[in-house]
């Protein structure tokens, strides 16, 4: 029986290692959990903050239709989201994945959809905090030409 | 009366959230049209549209979407999440 599948839209810190362990603990039947964390990169020491602003309700609907979408596609036991708001410093976790499946072809091919449709079709908006300045992260072209592989 | 939404840079030029809207607009199109009339900063901010994404109702959706029977539009920068 597949697990439910998770998303979480939170400004709090989440537990990588607790969360991993618990996910695999959940999917019964699995043979392969893959997780992917996101971290905030400190751009040369440069970075102060991150700012990470979303649509609250859209975000969340958006997630789950994403969730949704990779489970028609593979096979998988279980799959879980977490993605964090508000202001993060350089070094903290943003976000993670974990899919869940019998074999690992399964859960690795969904967590690299999840991570690709997350980028461009997920209402965040990043903004980098500097010393002197503020900049909105600007789209990438190839985050948009990644979705085409799918 | 539309809700409608700004985020990010869309916000910070327009200088609002939020903000409930009465309009006769047809489409989204004809919002931001009516929009951009009002004041230098809706001008600015919807300049470019190629720059921008809309969201009825709490989905992604194209300028020429229709308003009937819509509660809330946003209007955001191409996302950046993961």
């Amino acid at each position: 029986m597949p697990a439910p599948s998770e998303v979480r839209v939170q400004e709090a810190p989440f537990d990588l290692g607790a969360e991993s362990a618990r996910f695999a603990a959940s999917v019964s039947g699995a043979g392969a959990v893959v997780t992917f964390t996101g971290i905030v990169r400190d751009g040369g020491g440069s970075l102060l903050a991150m700012e990470i602003e979303h649509y609250p309700g859209m975000t969340e609907a958006a997630i789950a239709g994403i969730v949704a979408e990779a489970r028609t596609r593979w096979t998988l036991t279980g799959a879980m989201v977490i993605h964090r708001h508000g202001r993060l410093a350089p070094g903290e976790m943003i976000m993670m994945v974990a899919t869940a499946s019998a074999h690992r072809a399964d859960a690795f091919a969904a967590a690299e959809f999840l991570m690709d449709y997350l980028k461009s079709r997920a209402p965040f908006w990043k903004k980098e905090i500097g010393a002197t300045d503020e900049t909105w992260v600007a789209a990438k072209d190839a985050d948009e030409a990644a979705l085409s592989r799918w | 009366m539309i809700d409608v939404l700004y985020f990010a840079w869309v916000r910070e030029r327009i200088g609002l959230p939020r903000e409930r809207v009465a309009t006769q607009a047809v489409t989204v199109a004809d919002l931001v049209a009516e929009l951009s009339q009002r004041e230098e900063r809706y001008a600015l901010a919807f300049s470019d549209r190629a720059a921008l994404r809309v969201a009825v109702d709490q989905k992604l959706a194209d300028f020429d979407a229709p308003l009937a029977g819509v509660r809330e539009v946003a209007f955001f920068p191409p996302m950046t999440g993961g």
